[in-house]
């Protein structure tokens, strides 16, 4: 039945999803294959937001196959098992706990023990010290492991969600916005932070920015009105008359 | 040293252990000292409604604790706590009820006084066990926390937070104040449970006995304080905080947000029910009253006043307003209401942060607005 979902790492086949009467998702497919980077792109209400509650367990389709890893069936399970399954999601917003440090933010996002008693008694290994401070490198906040993450800038706040999704260690990361109100200096930073995340995990981009989906240089997939409506590297969408359309208006 | 003694030295800093160890050396030891060993004429003598009125305020202050606990560091606002307190305060009350025996009204050993008014022919089955201090003992924790537990689990299960959560712990609090006042519920209804003679063997009105509660009543805060230090210190406290922050994000981190804030919830109304055990005693009398919705309402301003998400602003604002208020109502009755809500209002307006932050404000001011002033002289 799933054949095509072998290998994926996501699987998307017909997912339906409506509001009130609005269709948000209309019989979209799409497949990511392990290890894959790919950007999704679409106007306002195409259904990008609506596709990452879906895949992390916030939103329940109506319709359609949602699996994981090819095998997984995520539409029953929550959004904390979906997490521990291994994808992890930023959101459009950065969401940061802004009353803890840029230290305790990664140190909660930290793969390990989720238990309430594990967590009670929990210290933190010396080695996994070495790894928080080694991240707060990587997203580029050195010596501000012990600022409030709610002091930081906007852009700052986007890299260390990041961060803490690096701390989950997914197998799939979705990053919804990552560059939005960042100057182009940080854009060119955080693609450069995205590809090399790459290498290890797939990872999913929504982006309206199209010099940073240029310069990720991955497939695109163009969502409309709910369902994918082009496909291919961004100079074969950008061609594309029917994407034209959408984006331009008729 | 093993992580848990070091994460035990971690409770307090290096300057918190000090006033911790002094502040508890004052109220445990000192304050009983002058109230027993000072002769009645000296200006350091306790008197007797001091030490029974601080008593009061040590279960208040731990009342408080638990509010912080499941309020400032998880952000749900618990407007139930009183009942939590009250129950724990009915399971000591019907143990004092047991130890009376036949020196009751009614000389009957085998039922209290209200009942024998009300022509009850034995002793209800939830009644059972209480002449056992032990069993009471398990009791004032158990009720509270199996009645938290149940109300969270559907509560948090359902992700119902913020309002609705208040509104939902204060018609819990509200009902079982109506079931109370019923004398058919067996708890004697509108004028509770009083007349107690004598816990754990000894005179309720001897002083030995009113020292050692109130000596009990200072320990227990602080054991308690630490208790709540160890949860809000663990990585679980800063689980907490992070719900109370972003609750969705850290479902999306993979934590259980229903376990932790139903694990909080829990502890906080026992602590709430050992508290109610604990005041019972030293007041003579438990009543459906306690029940009130206006109870719990004043708990959460004393938290906001002294500072919530602190703990020991909890303690400080229990004190602080009870104080106010023994005060006012002594000296200005018809003013108390009105003095009340306006320190809420003034409290959410200015002092976001409560009397502790407040001092932290001022602070920060003469730090940085001198150099101001300064400028403008010149």
């Amino acid at each position: 039945m799933h054949d095509k979902a072998e290998g994926s790492i996501l699987y998307l086949d017909g997912v339906s999803v409506s509001f009130d009467g609005f269709r948000a998702l209309n019989n979209l497919s799409l497949i990511l294959q392990k290890g894959e980077l790919r950007t999704i792109i679409g106007p306002n209400g195409a259904g990008k937001t609506t596709m990452m509650d879906v895949i992390t367990g916030k939103t329940k389709p109506d319709h359609g196959d949602v699996l994981f890893d090819g095998q997984v069936d995520l539409r029953k399970l929550d959004e904390t098992r979906i997490a521990n399954l291994g994808i992890g999601r930023k959101f459009q917003k950065p969401t940061v706990f802004e009353h803890l440090t840029v230290f305790e933010n990664l140190e909660l996002a930290l793969k390990g023990e989720r238990g309430v008693w594990k967590t009670l008694f929990f210290t933190l290994p010396s080695a996994d010290r070495d790894r928080i401070e080694a991240t707060i490198t990587r997203i580029g906040l050195t010596g501000k492991g012990a600022m409030r993450a709610g002091a930081l800038s906007h852009g700052q706040k986007q890299w260390l969600e990041i961060g803490m999704l690096l701390m989950q260690e997914p197998a799939v990361m979705l990053l919804d916005e990552p560059v939005a109100g960042m100057t182009d200096h940080e854009t060119e930073q955080t693609a450069d932070l995205i590809l090399d995340i790459n290498r290890d995990r797939s990872v999913v981009v929504v982006e309206h920015d199209m010099e940073f989906v240029r310069r990720l240089g991955a497939k695109v997939t163009v969502l409309a009105e709910g369902s994918v409506l082009a496909e291919g590297s961004l100079d074969v969408v950008q061609n594309d008359q029917r994407v034209i359309e959408v984006y331009l208006g008729r | 040293m093993g992580p848990i003694t070091s994460r035990l030295m971690a409770l307090e800093s290096r300057r918190g252990w000090p006033v911790f160890l002094a502040l508890t050396a004052v109220a445990a030891v000192l304050i009983p000292v002058l109230h027993v060993a000072v002769p009645a004429t000296s200006l350091f003598h306790v008197p007797d409604y001091m030490l029974s009125l601080l008593g009061k305020y040590l279960c208040y202050a731990l009342l408080a604790l638990a509010m912080d606990l499941v309020w400032g560091y998880a952000g749900a606002l618990s407007l139930g706590h009183g009942a939590f307190f009250s129950l724990g305060g009915y399971c000591m009350g019907m143990y004092l009820m047991r130890q009376i025996g036949g020196r009751g009204v009614y000389g009957n050993a085998e039922l209290p006084d209200f009942m024998v008014f009300l022509n009850w022919k034995e002793l209800p089955w939830y009644w059972w066990g209480f002449d056992n201090p032990v069993f009471a003992m398990i009791m004032i924790a158990a009720v509270p926390g199996v009645l938290a537990f149940v109300i969270g689990w559907f509560a948090f299960r359902s992700r119902i937070t913020g309002v609705y959560f208040s509104i939902i712990t204060q018609a819990m609090t509200y009902a079982l104040m109506l079931a109370f006042f019923r004398n058919e519920m067996g708890f004697g209804g509108n004028n509770g449970l009083t007349d107690f003679k004598d816990i754990l063997g000894h005179p309720m009105q001897a002083q030995g006995t009113r020292v050692g509660l109130y000596v009990a009543s200072a320990l227990l805060l602080a054991v308690a304080y630490l208790l709540c230090r160890f949860i809000v210190t663990s990585k679980l406290g800063r689980v907490l905080m992070a719900i109370r922050d972003a609750e969705s994000r850290v479902r999306f981190l993979g934590y259980d947000v229903t376990a932790a804030k139903l694990f909080v919830f829990t502890v906080s109304a026992i602590l709430a029910g050992v508290a109610g055990a604990l005041y019972v005693p030293q007041v003579g009398i438990i009543n459906p009253s306690e029940f009130s919705p206006a109870n719990s309402i004043e708990v959460a301003i004393w938290v906001a006043v002294g500072g919530r998400g602190t703990l020991v602003g909890a303690i400080i604002g229990a004190f602080a307003v009870n104080g106010a208020k023994t005060w006012l109502t002594g000296a200005m009755p018809e003013v108390w209401l009105f003095a009340l809500g306006g320190l809420f209002i003034v409290v959410t307006l200015f002092m976001p942060k409560g009397l502790l932050g407040l001092a932290g404000q001022i602070r920060t001011r003469i730090r940085e607005g001198a150099p101001v002033a300064r400028k403008h002289n010149a």
